[in-house]
Parts: C-alpha cells; sequence; structure tokens
C-alpha cells in the first residue's frame, strides 16, 4: 500500500506497465533463442511473467487515491488497480485455456505469446490514461496485436479474411476517435482529460457535441455496440477460438476503461448529450443482440451477439449517466468478462485437432461425454441469461437498479424484455448438452487436470460470486465512488 | 436449533441433493436412501415448526436475518406467519412422495433425478420463508433451474418444447416483478417485504406495481389467459415433477398475491379486484367445461387445477367486493381462509391425482383415457385410493375439497348472489370431469387385453397414496387446527388489503 503523498518515485505506481514492457523483450528473446528447441517453454514464461505481474501489482500499484503522474499522462487510482490486477488473471486464464489448442494446431509460437502480452500492455496503458494521447497509444497498442492475434493461424482463409476486416474498420474507428479528440483539443487546448473536464461546462455547445459524437462512434466500435458491430461476429467466428477468447474478454477491461475516463471523467458537463447519443445505441444494441442471436447455429457467433447484447446493459449503465450506472458498468463489465471466459474457454477445450467445436450441434449430449464441461457450461448460459443463484442475476439487477434510480422506465422494460428473449439461446445451449443424446462421431475433450481445475474455479466463481456477490459490488462501488 | 430451524429446513434438502449429485450413478441405491431420509427429515422437522408455532401473534415467527448484501440493505432474512407455515409443511410433505414414487420407476440419469428434486425442495421451502423481497427473488428465480431439467430429462416425447415453454414463460412473468422489487428499492431503500408493505405508494404507481405482479404471480397460479404453459408442462413432465408442479409451485403464485399484491399495492386491488375475479370465475367455470373433454388423463387434471386455483385468487380478492356489496369485513376473512385451505388442499389432491396417474402410466404407458377401462377389476385397492381423490376433487364434504371451496363460495354468498352462483358452478363441472374420468378410466368391464394384465398397487405405492388420502381426510374432517394458525395472519392481511397507503 503507497501512500501518494510520500511517492518520491513515480515509476512505483508505473511498475505493472514497466515490469511487463521489460518481461514483453524478455519472452520475445527467449522465445528467439530457446523457442524453437522447447516448443512449450515461451508458453510457460508468459505464465510466469503475468503471475509475477499480478504480484507486482498488489505490492506497487495499490494505490488508494488517485495519482497523476508524467505530466498529467497517466493516472494511477484504484479503478486502474483493480483494471490491471483483472488483467494480469484474466490474460493467465485464457492462455492456461487455449495451451492445448494452440499446441494442437501448430500455433504454440512464442509470437503468439509476445502479442498477447503486447496487447495486455495496450490494456494497461488505456486503464491508467489521463492525457487524449495515452488514451490513442493504448487504443492502437491494443488494437494492432489484437489484429495479429486474429490472423495468426496463417493456413486460414477465414481467419485472414476476419482480420482484414477487423483492420480496416478498426482503422475507421480510430479515425473517427483521433478527429473526435481533436475537435475537443481544438475547443479546449488541452490534451489532458482533467483540463478537459475543467473546460468544457456547457453542454450544448454545437462543437463539443460534433467533437463527442465522434468520440462515442469510435467507443461505440470498440465496444461493439449496434450499428457499428458488424465486425464483432465476423471476428468471433472467423479467429481461431484462443483468439476469440483473448478478444472476447480483456479487452473489454480497457474499452470500459475508455469510455469511463473519455466520456464520464472527461467531459462530465456534457453527460446531457452523450447519454442522449448512447440510450439509441443501447436500445438497438439490446434488440439486435438478443434477436440475432437466436438463429445463429455456430455457437462462436452466438455468443459474439449474446457479447452484443452484454454490451447493450454495459452501455445502460452509462446511459443512466451517474455513479451509480457507472459502478453498474463496472460490476456488469467484470462478471461478463469472468462469464465469457468461461464460455468460451469451454468450447476452446471441447474441441480437438481437426475438430473445432464450433457448431451448436457439436454440444449434443455434452452430459454424457464431459459431465464437467457441461456443468460448467450449464451454470455459464443460466448466468448468462440472468437466473439466479448465478452471478449473471446481480449484474442485470445492478443496471435496473441504476436506471430506475434516474427514472428511465422505457429502459427497464426493454432491458428485461430482451433478457426473457435471450434466455432463450441460452437455454438451448443447455437442452443441447443435457437434453438430447450424443451422436457418437464427436471426439472427446481436453482431459488435462490443471485446465480442467482453472475451469472449475471459473464456473464455482460465477455461484460462489452470485450467491455472496457483496464483496465484489462492494469493490465497484468503492472504485467508482 | 429453533433459531436456525428455518434454514436447516431450506439448506438440508439442498446439501442433501448435492451429495446425491455427488454420489454420482454409481451409487444410485445410496443416493435414494440418502434423499429419502433428508426428505423424512425435514418434514420430521416441521414439527417443532408446527408444534411451537404461536396462534396468537400476524408477526414473523422463526425468524432470521443475517448480512446479505449491506450495501443494498438486503438481509438474508427468514420468518413464518400464518400463510407461509402451513405451505412449508406442505412441501416438505409432499417431496416424500415424490422420492418414493420414483425408487424404481427412474431408471435413467437417477442420482440427478434424487438430487433434482431436493434441491428444488429446499429452493421452495425457501421462497416460502423469505421474508426480504430479494431473498425471495432469489429463490423464486433459481427454482425454475431444477423444473427446467426435471421436465426436460425425464419428460415425454414434447418434453424439450413443454420445458422452454414453461421456463419462458415464468422467467417473463417474474422479470417484471423483479422491475418492481427493484423500485420500490429505489424508494424505500430496502428490501425487506416489511418495508415495501408500509411504503406509501401513490395509486399509479400501485397500478404499475400490481400489473407487475400480476403477471408474475398470474402466470405461476395459473389465471386465465396465462395458463397455456401448464397443461404442457404437466402432460410432458415425469410424475414427480408433475406432483410437485401442481402441488407446490401453483402455490407460490396464491402466496405471492397474499403476500405481496395484497399488502403493497391494496388500493390498486381496491380498484382493480374486478379484474382478478372475472379472470377467476373464467378459470373456475371456462377452464372447468375444457378439462371435461379432455382425452388425456394428464391435461384433464391439469385444467382441473387451474380451475380450482380459481378458487384461490378469487378467495384472495372477493375481499373487496364484501366490502362494496356489505359496507363491512363480515365474511372477508373468510374468503382468504378459504384461499389459503384451498391451496393446501389442492397441494394434496392434484399431488395424489398425478401420483394415481403415475401409478398406471408405469404399468401401460398410456396417459389416454381411452387405454383405459374397468381398472377396477384388476386393481381394486388402486381403484378404491382414485375414486377417493376423484371425490375429492369434486369437493365432498369430509374431504380436504370440500373446506376449501365451501369457504370460498360461502365468502362470495357475502358479496353478491351472481359471485357465488357462478363459483358454485364448479361443483357440478368438478364432478362431470372427476367422476366421467373416474367412470371412463375404472369403472365398466375391462377395457383391453392390457389392463386385464394389470396388478394392484405394491407396497411402496401403497404407502405414498394411502399417506396422502389420510392427509386428505384430516384436512377435510377436521380442518380446525390449519384455521387456527392461519387466523391472526389472516385477519392483519384482511386489514392491510382494506387499508389504503395513498400518501395524503
Amino acid at each position: 500500500m503507497l501512500d501518494p503523498s510520500n511517492t518520491l518515485n513515480p515509476f512505483a505506481v508505473a511498475v505493472p506497465e514497466i515490469f511487463l514492457a521489460a518481461a514483453i523483450c524478455v519472452v520475445l528473446l527467449f522465445e528467439a533463442f530457446f523457442g524453437a528447441k522447447r516448443r512449450g517453454a515461451t508458453a510457460t514464461l508468459t505464465l510466469f511473467v503475468l503471475v509475477i505481474g499480478a504480484a507486482l501489482t498488489v505490492v506497487y500499484a495499490n494505490v488508494t487515491q488517485r495519482v497523476v503522474l508524467f505530466d498529467g499522462m497517466y493516472v494511477a487510482d484504484p479503478l486502474a488497480y483493480v483494471l490491471k490486477l483483472a488483467g494480469f488473471l484474466i490474460v493467465a486464464w485464457v492462455l492456461l485455456y487455449s495451451r492445448s489448442y494452440l499446441e494442437n494446431r501448430d500455433m504454440l509460437k512464442g509470437e503468439y505469446y509476445v502479442l498477447a502480452l503486447t496487447a495486455l500492455l495496450g490494456i494497461f496503458v488505456l486503464v491508467s490514461a489521463d492525457s487524449l494521447l495515452t488514451i490513442y497509444l493504448g487504443v492502437e497498442l491494443l488494437a494492432l496485436s489484437v489484429y495479429a492475434m486474429v490472423a495468426f493461424d496463417r493456413e486460414s482463409g477465414i481467419a485472414a479474411e476476419s482480420a482484414m476486416k477487423y483492420f480496416v474498420l478498426g482503422a475507421i474507428a480510430s479515425g473517427m476517435l483521433l478527429y473526435g479528440m481533436s475537435i475537443i483539443y481544438g475547443l479546449t487546448g488541452t490534451l489532458s482529460l482533467d483540463g478537459i473536464a475543467a473546460a468544457l461546462h456547457s453542454p450544448s455547445d454545437l462543437g463539443v457535441i460534433l467533437g463527442l459524437a465522434f468520440i462515442v462512434v469510435a467507443v461505440a466500435f470498440k465496444f461493439g455496440a449496434v450499428p457499428f458491430h458488424m465486425w464483432l461476429p465476423d471476428v468471433y467466428e472467423g479467429a481461431p477460438t484462443s483468439v476469440t477468447l483473448f478478444v472476447g474478454t480483456a479487452p473489454k477491461i480497457a474499452y470500459f476503461a475508455l469510455a469511463l475516463r473519455l466520456l464520464a471523467y472527461g467531459v462530465p458537463g456534457a453527460a446531457i448529450d452523450w447519454t442522449r447519443m448512447l440510450m439509441p445505441l443501447a436500445v438497438l444494441t439490446l434488440v439486435v443482440g438478443n434477436v440475432v442471436a437466436i438463429v445463429q447455429s455456430n455457437i462462436k457467433r452466438m455468443l459474439a451477439y449474446s457479447t452484443i447484447s452484454h454490451v447493450g446493459f454495459i452501455v445502460l449503465g452509462f446511459v443512466a449517466g451517474t455513479q451509480s450506472g457507472y459502478t453498474a458498468a463496472l460490476y456488469y463489465m467484470l462478471i461478463y468478462v469472468l462469464m465469457a471466459l468461461g464460455a468460451f474457454g469451454v468450447i476452446v477445450l471441447a474441441s480437438r485437432k481437426g475438430f473445432e467445436a464450433d457448431k451448436l450441434d457439436d454440444y449434443k449430449g455434452m452430459y454424457r461425454r464431459d459431465p464437467l464441461l457441461a456443468l460448467a457450461m450449464a451454470m455459464l448460459m443460466f448466468s448468462m441469461a440472468g437466473v439466479p443463484p448465478f452471478v449473471g442475476f446481480w449484474a442485470k439487477l445492478r443496471i435496473i437498479q441504476a436506471l430506475w434510480e434516474t427514472n428511465h422506465l422505457g429502459l427497464v422494460i426493454l432491458s428485461l424484455a430482451v433478457s426473457v428473449v435471450g434466455a432463450f439461446y441460452y437455454l438451448r445451449v443447455v437442452k443441447l448438452m443435457y437434453f438430447d443424446e450424443a451422436p457418437e462421431t464427436l471426439p472427446a475433450t481436453v482431459r488435462s487436470t490443471g485446465v480442467r481445475f482453472a475451469l472449475g474455479i471459473n464456473a464455482a466463481a460465477v455461484l460462489v460470486l452470485g450467491i455472496l456477490p457483496a464483496p465484489l459490488l462492494d469493490l465497484c462501488s468503492r472504485i467508482i465512488g | 436449533m429453533h433459531d436456525h430451524l428455518l434454514s436447516i429446513l431450506i439448506w438440508l434438502p439442498i446439501g442433501a441433493g448435492i451429495l446425491v449429485l455427488m454420489l454420482g450413478e454409481g451409487n444410485v441405491r445410496a443416493g435414494r436412501w440418502l434423499a429419502l431420509l433428508a426428505s423424512v427429515a425435514t418434514l420430521a422437522l416441521c414439527v417443532p415448526l408446527w408444534q411451537d408455532f404461536s396462534t396468537h401473534t400476524a408477526a414473523y415467527q422463526f425468524v432470521e436475518k443475517a448480512a446479505w448484501i449491506p450495501r443494498f440493505h438486503a438481509y438474508y432474512a427468514l420468518g413464518v406467519d400464518g400463510i407461509s407455515m402451513p405451505l412449508i409443511v406442505l412441501t416438505a410433505f409432499m417431496t416424500i412422495p415424490v422420492i418414493i414414487d420414483g425408487w424404481r420407476v427412474i431408471t435413467k440419469r437417477a442420482a440427478q433425478y434424487y438430487a433434482a428434486f431436493m434441491i428444488m425442495e429446499g429452493l421452495m421451502i425457501g421462497v416460502f420463508a423469505a421474508t426480504d423481497a430479494l431473498l425471495f427473488y432469489f429463490f423464486w428465480e433459481a427454482m425454475l433451474i431444477p423444473m427446467f431439467l426435471i421436465i426436460g430429462i425425464w419428460g415425454g416425447p414434447r418434453r424439450v418444447y413443454a420445458t422452454i415453454k414453461f421456463f419462458l414463460y415464468t422467467f417473463l412473468g417474474s422479470v417484471f416483478m423483479l422491475a418492481a422489487l427493484i423500485y420500490m428499492y429505489v424508494k424505500a431503500g430496502s428490501y425487506s417485504i416489511a418495508a415495501f408493505q408500509a411504503l406509501p405508494l401513490t395509486l399509479t404507481e400501485q397500478r404499475w406495481i400490481f400489473f407487475a405482479f400480476l403477471l408474475a404471480f398470474a402466470v405461476k397460479v395459473p389465471m386465465w389467459p396465462v395458463h397455456t404453459w401448464l397443461p404442457d408442462a404437466h402432460v410432458e413432465a415425469p410424475t414427480g415433477g408433475s406432483v410437485i408442479l401442481a402441488a407446490i409451485m401453483l402455490k407460490m403464485g396464491g402466496y405471492g398475491f397474499l403476500r405481496f399484491s395484497l399488502p403493497i399495492a391494496p388500493d390498486a386491488c381496491r380498484e382493480l379486484n374486478m379484474l382478478i375475479i372475472t379472470l377467476s370465475l373464467i378459470a373456475v367455470i371456462y377452464i372447468g367445461f375444457v378439462a371435461i373433454v379432455q382425452p388425456d388423463m394428464k391435461k384433464l387434471i391439469a385444467y382441473s387445477s387451474i380451475a380450482h386455483m380459481g378458487f384461490v385468487t378469487l378467495g384472495a380478492f372477493v375481499v373487496y367486493a364484501i366490502v362494496r356489496a356489505s359496507g363491512g369485513l363480515q365474511g372477508a376473512a373468510m374468503g382468504m381462509d378459504g384461499a389459503m385451505v384451498q391451496m393446501v388442499s389442492h397441494g394434496l389432491i392434484s399431488g395424489a391425482m398425478f401420483l394415481c396417474v403415475g401409478v398406471l402410466y408405469d404399468r401401460m404407458h398410456s396417459r389416454q383415457i381411452a387405454d383405459y377401462g374397468g381398472v377396477v377389476n384388476t386393481m381394486p385397492i388402486f381403484a378404491a385410493f382414485m375414486v377417493l381423490f376423484a371425490l375429492a376433487n369434486t369437493g365432498l364434504p369430509g374431504t380436504s375439497g370440500f373446506v376449501g371451496e365451501f369457504l370460498v363460495i360461502l365468502a362470495s354468498f357475502k358479496a353478491g348472489f351472481w359471485f357465488a352462483t357462478l363459483a358454485a358452478v364448479t361443483l357440478i363441472l368438478g364432478a362431470c370431469y372427476s367422476l366421467w374420468l373416474v367412470k371412463r378410466v375404472v369403472f365398466g368391464p375391462v377395457g383391453n387385453d392390457h389392463v386385464a394384465k394389470l396388478t394392484d398397487l405394491d407396497g411402496r405405492e401403497f404407502l405414498i397414496l394411502g399417506a396422502l388420502a389420510v392427509a386428505v381426510l384430516l384436512v377435510g374432517i377436521w380442518p380446525a387446527p390449519l384455521l387456527k394458525v392461519m387466523e391472526p395472519t389472516i385477519h392483519h392481511l384482511v386489514a392491510q388489503a382494506v387499508a389504503t397507503k395513498v400518501p395524503v
């Protein structure tokens, strides 16, 4: 625990980033010298890096107050601390799940791990950004790493196609972001978010609204909010499942921080404007995500649309535009990442060499083939549908509470109605796994004990946090409030 | 032990269920015995619950309270009063026949079967025991998961359709109740049901809340016209699932009206009471007619359940019609007494009827009435039971079915002649469908070769039907203890229902 008053060395709170940057170099060199001889060594080393990074974060970055460093470019606060810690853990879990998947497809290469770590560094930069410049730096570092990861399977045409799509659309979004930022900069003359917040009081200034519109579009694109969602199902479906697992989880932390720092903290004066812009996005996202998911036959694509619908809920937290709303959005985001980690993890574990397990029908009779995997998946599906005793219920409850506090009756009704629609396709997965009999031809799932243990913890967390939701709810309130 | 009696009642079955699940399919024998032991122990624990329940107060008893989510002022708060306690006992009682019924019949994934029912039992007791709205909702929704699996795994040919319909229907109803609960939390700053009951609400707010609750509870009861999931669910569910569905889960709708709708939105209830009364009478009469023509035994009993549950909602809301007609409260408590007794009685009778159908189904693998005939010739003991329960279903004096219906009809008379007359039509319709069912299935010459080969009840079946018969007769002949237990709570409830909560 560091007291900010005697933080003489500004580098101390930035230890997670510094360590990670150094570790990336080490992993890269290690791969260059030893990687070819011992295939799995880089993977193991990366896991060590993540564990040590998490430990260092706890020791050095655990601030209790807001600390602004490096001439207002960088901020360390409890939010950044929690999100960085979560980032280390999530990526560690992702890489743990992915290992045998990569091994089976001859993708267990050091570059994969280096890219994952650079993406994580991008996430950290975004999470701690306190200036428009830092934000852009983080966005690009994260995005470029992820584009490369999506295209990592060189043999796969569909992966290359989705990476291309992702890259082109992502570049347009980056352009939007830069354009919006330049307008805001032009109006305020500062890049610092604190400076912007202090300078922009009047809501309905046309210039501000114009700048905000571009920024909102960019944020919506990054999150995958309708109508800027087109890349998301294609990327989720086209990328190797281990990459989908990565794309679907860790970056969400960063984009949440992006939205929070840029909109809620950066231009609180214009909250009325950007909440109005977000509201139709949220409505469209909820409806399209849930309805289109119903007709999917590919589980990765179905979960992509389910992601879109969850994004709708997260955006609803921002629409509320209050501390309570941001808390709800943060809580929802963390819970969503936990659930997505498990769900995509199950897909990764169910697939074998030459069998992607990405069709819904591949889950028929899963209960008999692999009871643990089926149980975990069923818990995750019920949780995503928002049924107690699983944690997804609290995430939805918290959002609805924030909406009631701001008297959004229409949004309350809409969000509940679409959750019922959403329940249908989650139930279908349970139905396939538990009510149908398996065809004989399906191959066995991954049996490695360590990975299954990790999945067990993942699924148990969904149940335990559902029965005892207080600690995480408290944590979220504390770091926002 | 009294300090934690309700907690034990909830978590003992759930713990046993998880243990059975962990024992796995390899140890079904042990799992079965464990489930039976736990369910019997749960019922045994209901003895002190009943014994030490004070009949002099409307306050919650056996109260427990522990912090759950301090930030939301949500507590793990349990307690029982005169309306929840009998339903808890009913739940514990009805789970045992279900466990015994599955003993030899369930061969597929048996450990999961017993685990699902044990977990279900704990969750259902939790619904009745919760005095915190969030905890109530938590149990209320969690309960859907085991039921979804029970129908989906062990059900009939159209089980997937039926179970998804069941889940989505009830889920749709419940989420709007959740919206109402969160709205009241934002106003009251607490999730305690008592705080909601004391919260002043304008008529407009009450109307919204009333409809949100109506959606949740009407689907569960189920009331016409949102009853269509029930026949499907009943027909496809395994016998045990049907029993729990009819005996306990439907009661949650009635319980919800008494616990939430009436005390929380009394002004809206007063304003809209004719809506509920009309829907109830439609259920009693129209669904009664629908029941008559059913060719499937389970479907027939399912429709008869809807008709009987119409009496529960009628009894609960007739209080407003009584006040309007007579200006006084005389007879109002009688309507609610009737509603409560009807719930307990219907729980016993419908459960017994479904078990009877189960007995036949296990032998013949058919639920079609046309496939039977003259069962009395080969199964005389079974026939005696079936006739008894069918008569109880028609409301024969001396059986529990009589008490509830009689009280509600009597209360309806205070409200107006036509209310009572329409409600009393059930006595004719009930006799029609129940007795005609018995006539076609049980009596007459032996229908076909399969019936001729039927064997009578074995000891296990005799035990469960016998126990239910005793309970049906006991409540029918001597309902006084049950009424006495409920009395203070019902009086308190009537006072709450006729009070006004609109802030001046």
